[in-house]
C-alpha cells in the first residue's frame, strides 16, 4: 500500500500561513470571508445551543464546536442542489443549506415540524441510527445518476460510524454502480468515549477507500481551506462521473459528545484539549485572513451579534409552536389511515377534546 | 441487604458473575473504560481487567457476531446493546442466528449469550432510543425475553439469564434505572426465568404488566381499592415464554383480565397472551380480555411521549369498563 497516499492534505498551518500553495482553491475574497463568517456564526450558533440545553430549553444536541472548518469547508464545497445525508452532530452544514435554525431547535426538541423539510431543500433527517445514512448514501446517488442530473450527495458519519458494516457496504455500492457520492468521516478522535485507534487496526480511514476502490484522502479537519479543497475536487469527480470519494477530517469535538449526561473528562485530558484548541480553524483562518487584510474584530462582533439576535428570534418561533398533539403523529403515519388508525385517531381526537 | 437502585443491582449480578466464572466476558460499545454510557458497567473493566470486560468498535453486528463466535467457543458472553433501537443493526445475530444455534446443531453447540439493552419510554431519549421492541424478539422461538421491574428481579434475573446456556434478551426500563430502590442481597441469587410474580393479590380483575407498567398498574390497583375493586396484578418478568398457569389461575379466580404494556398495540406481547386467556379460560370470562397499549404510530418525537404512553389512568379506565361490561 503506498502509504503517502495518505498523509494528511493541509493547505494553511496552525498558525494561518499557506503551506501548499499549488492546492490553493480559487476562492474570491468575498468567498474567503463567507467562509469565516460561516464558521464564526456556527461556532455561537453552537454556544448558544450548549447554554440553551443546559437551561433545559432544548432537546437533544451534539456540541460541534472543534469541527467549524470540516463542517463548512465541505458544504462550502457543495452546490445548493447537491443533496445531503446528515447525521445527529450535522445540524450546521443542513443550516448553511437551507434548513431553518428554529426547526432545528424543533428537531431538537423532537417536534415533528423539526422535519419537516422546506419545499426544494435536498436533505434528509439528521440521522440517529449510525450508519444507515451512509447506505441510503448509495441510494440517492443512483437515483441522481439514474435520472441524469449533475448534482452530487454528501453524506457524514464519525471515526466510530467508520466501523458500522453499512459503511462498508454504502462505500462498495456507490463504487460498485459508480455514481456521485461523497463520504466524509469526520474523525473527532472519539466515539463518545472510545478513541479512534481503538476502532480500526487501520492508520488512516481514508484508506478504506481502497477496498470500496473508490478514491480515499485525509484531510486537516482543522483546515477549512483544505477540506473545502478536498470536497470540491471530490464533488466534481462526483459530477463528472468519475466515481465516490470518502473524505476523513482529522479534527476535535471540543465539547461532550451530547448534552444528554457524557463528561468528556472521564476520557480525556486537559491537555489533549489545549493541544487541539491550539489547532482551532477559527483562529487560523482569522490569521489567514487577516494577514490578507481581509478581516477586523469589527466584522467578527457584527456576525456575533447577527448570530445572538438569530438564536433569539428562533427560538421565539419555538417557544411559540404549539405543542403536538398525538393525533398529530397518528395522522402523519401515512398517505391513508389504515383503519386502525382510523379507529385510534377518532379516540385521541376526542380525549384531546375533553382535555 | 443493601437498598439499591435498580441499575446498581444490574451492576451488581455482572460483577458476582464475573467473579463467579471466568469465562464470563462483558463487552460493548463504552462499556469498558468509561464504564456504560449509563454507568451499568462502572467500575468492572477496573476490577476484572481489559481481558474480559471490553470495548467494542461500533458496530452492533459485530458484537452481535463476537458473542456468537465467543459462546461457541466457551465463553458466556454478556454484550451490551447501547440503546435497543440499535438493535436492528444485528437483528440477524438475534432472531437469525443466536436463537437457532442449539436447533440446528442438535444440541452441539449453545449460544450461552446474554444481550442487555435499555429501552423504555418517558425520559425523552432522541428516536429509536427508547423503543418497546421485546415483541419482535418475543416472536422469535429460541430467544427469551426476559425484563425486570424492581431492583431484587433485576439483580436475580441477571445471574439466571447469565448462567442460561440459552440465549437470553435483557431488557433494563430506562425508567426504572435510577428512580426505585429496593432491598438487594449482595451475594449471589437467582430469580428463575420463566416464572411471574404475582406483586399484588386481589380477586375482582387480573392485571398483567411488565417492566415499568408493572409500577403503574400497582399505582392503579391502589387507586380502584379505595373504590373497593381488588385488582390482582402479575408482573411477568420474562416476556417470551410467557407464565401462562400463573395467569390462567388468576384469571379463574378473577374472572376478569386487563394486558398492559407500553409498546404499541399491534406490536406486542399483550397480544398473544390476550389471545391465550379465550383459549384457556373463555369460560371464566365475565367480560372480553382488554388491552391497555399505545397506539399504533411510530414510537412518538420526545416532546409527546408523556402523552403518547399509557399510564395509570388508561389502566383505570379499561378495568372499570371491565368490570361495568
Ligand atoms: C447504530 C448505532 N449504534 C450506537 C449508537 C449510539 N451512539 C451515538 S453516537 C455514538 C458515537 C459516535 O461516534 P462517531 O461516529 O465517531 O461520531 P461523533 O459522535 O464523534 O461525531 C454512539 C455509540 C447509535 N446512535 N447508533
Amino acid at each position: 500500500m503506498a502509504k503517502h497516499k495518505y498523509e494528511t492534505f493541509q493547505i494553511l498551518d496552525e498558525n494561518g500561513k499557506v503551506v501548499n500553495e499549488d492546492e490553493m482553491p480559487d476562492l474570491s475574497d468575498e468567498q474567503l470571508q463567507d467562509i469565516m463568517y460561516r464558521m464564526v456564526y456556527t461556532r455561537i450558533l453552537d454556544q448558544r445551543a450548549v447554554s440553551l440545553g443546559r437551561q433545559g430549553r432544548l432537546g437533544f444536541y451534539a456540541p460541534v464546536a472543534g469541527q467549524e472548518a470540516s463542517m463548512i469547508g465541505s458544504h462550502y464545497a457543495i452546490d445548493k442542489e447537491d443533496w445531503i445525508a446528515p447525521g445527529y452532530r450535522d445540524i450546521p452544514q443542513l443550516i448553511w443549506h437551507g434548513y431553518p435554525l428554529w426547526q432545528s431547535y424543533l428537531f431538537s426538541k423532537g417536534h415533528y415540524k423539526g422535519g419537516q423539510m422546506p419545499e426544494g431543500l435536498n436533505a434528509l433527517v439528521p440521522q440517529i441510527i449510525i450508519g444507515a445514512q451512509i447506505v441510503q448514501t448509495a441510494g440517492i446517488a443512483l437515483g441522481l445518476k439514474k435520472k441524469g442530473n449533475s448534482q452530487a450527495v454528501i453524506s457524514y458519519t464519525g471515526d466510530g460510524g467508520a466501523s458500522q458494516g453499512d459503511f462498508y457496504e454504502g462505500m462498495n455500492f456507490a463504487g460498485a454502480f459508480h455514481v456521485p457520492a461523497i463520504f466524509v468521516v469526520q474523525n473527532n478522535q472519539y466515539a463518545i468515549s472510545v478513541p479512534a485507534d481503538e476502532q480500526t487496526a487501520a492508520e488512516t480511514i481514508a484508506q478504506k477507500a481502497v477496498a470500496a476502490g473508490i478514491e480515499g484522502v485525509q484531510v486537516d479537519g482543522m483546515d477549512a481551506l483544505a477540506v473545502y479543497a478536498a470536497t470540491q475536487k471530490a464533488r466534481q469527480n462526483a459530477v463528472d462521473g468519475d466515481g465516490p470519494t470518502l473524505i476523513e477530517t482529522l479534527c476535535y469535538r471540543y465539547g461532550p459528545h451530547s448534552l444528554s449526561g457524557d463528561d468528556p473528562t472521564r476520557y480525556r485530558t486537559s491537555e489533549e484539549d489545549d493541544e487541539w484548541e491550539k489547532r482551532d480553524p477559527l483562529v487560523r483562518f482569522r490569521k489567514y485572513l487577516e494577514s490578507k487584510d481581509l478581516w477586523s474584530e469589527e466584522k467578527e462582533n457584527e456576525i456575533v451579534d447577527e448570530a445572538k439576535a438569530d438564536v433569539k428570534a428562533a427560538m421565539k418561533e419555538v417557544e411559540e409552536t404549539p405543542r403536538q398533539k398525538v393525533s398529530e403523529l397518528i395522522e402523519i403515519m401515512g398517505n391513508e389511515l389504515p383503519n386502525n388508525l382510523q379507529e385510534q385517531l377518532e379516540e385521541y381526537r376526542a380525549k384531546e377534546s375533553s382535555e | 441487604m443493601a437498598e439499591m437502585t435498580m441499575i446498581k443491582a444490574i451492576t451488581d449480578a455482572m460483577r458476582t458473575e464475573l467473579k463467579n466464572d471466568e469465562d464470563v466476558l462483558l463487552f460493548g460499545e463504552d462499556v469498558g473504560y468509561y464504564g456504560g454510557v449509563f454507568r451499568a458497567t462502572e467500575g468492572l473493566q477496573e476490577e476484572f481487567g481489559e481481558d474480559r470486560v471490553f470495548d467494542t468498535p461500533l458496530a452492533e453486528s459485530g458484537i452481535g457476531g463476537l458473542a456468537i463466535g465467543l459462546g461457541v467457543t466457551g465463553f458466556r458472553p454478556i454484550m451490551e446493546i447501547q440503546f435497543i433501537g440499535f438493535m436492528f443493526e444485528v437483528m440477524d445475530g438475534l432472531a437469525g442466528q443466536m436463537s437457532r444455534m442449539h436447533y440446528r446443531t442438535g444440541g452441539y453447540y449453545d449460544s450461552p449469550i446474554t444481550v442487555r439493552a435499555p429501552f423504555g419510554g418517558g425520559v425523552k431519549t432522541p428516536e429509536l432510543h427508547p423503543d418497546s421492541l421485546e415483541g419482535l424478539m418475543a416472536q422469535t422461538p429460541g430467544i427469551r425475553v426476559v425484563i425486570p421491574s424492581t431492583p431484587y428481579d433485576a439483580k436475580g434475573l441477571l445471574i439466571s439469564s447469565i448462567r442460561s446456556n440459552d440465549p437470553v434478551f435483557y431488557l433494563e426500563h430506562m425508567k426504572l434505572y435510577r428512580s426505585l430502590k429496593g432491598e438487594v442481597p449482595e451475594e449471589a441469587y437467582t430469580v428463575d426465568l420463566d416464572k411471574a410474580d404475582i406483586k399484588r393479590e386481589g380477586d375482582d380483575i387480573t392485571f398483567v404488566a411488565y417492566g415499568a407498567m408493572v409500577h403503574s398498574a400497582l399505582k392503579a390497583a391502589e387507586q380502584l381499592s379505595e373504590e373497593n375493586i381488588a385488582a390482582e396484578v402479575i408482573d411477568l418478568r420474562t416476556v417470551s415464554p410467557v407464565d401462562l398457569d400463573t395467569i390462567i389461575e388468576s384469571v379463574k379466580k378473577t374472572n376478569r383480565a386487563v394486558v398492559i404494556q407500553e409498546a404499541q398495540k399491534q406490536a406486542g406481547v399483550a397480544a398473544g397472551i390476550s389471545a391465550e386467556i379465550s383459549e384457556r379460560a373463555i369460560l371464566h370470562l365475565e367480560a372480553p380480555v382488554a388491552r391497555v397499549t399505545a397506539p399504533d404510530t411510530v414510537y412518538p418525537f420526545a416532546s409527546d411521549e408523556d402523552v403518547w404512553l399509557p399510564d395509570h389512568n388508561d389502566i383505570i379506565e379499561k378495568a372499570k369498563a371491565t368490570i361495568d361490561f
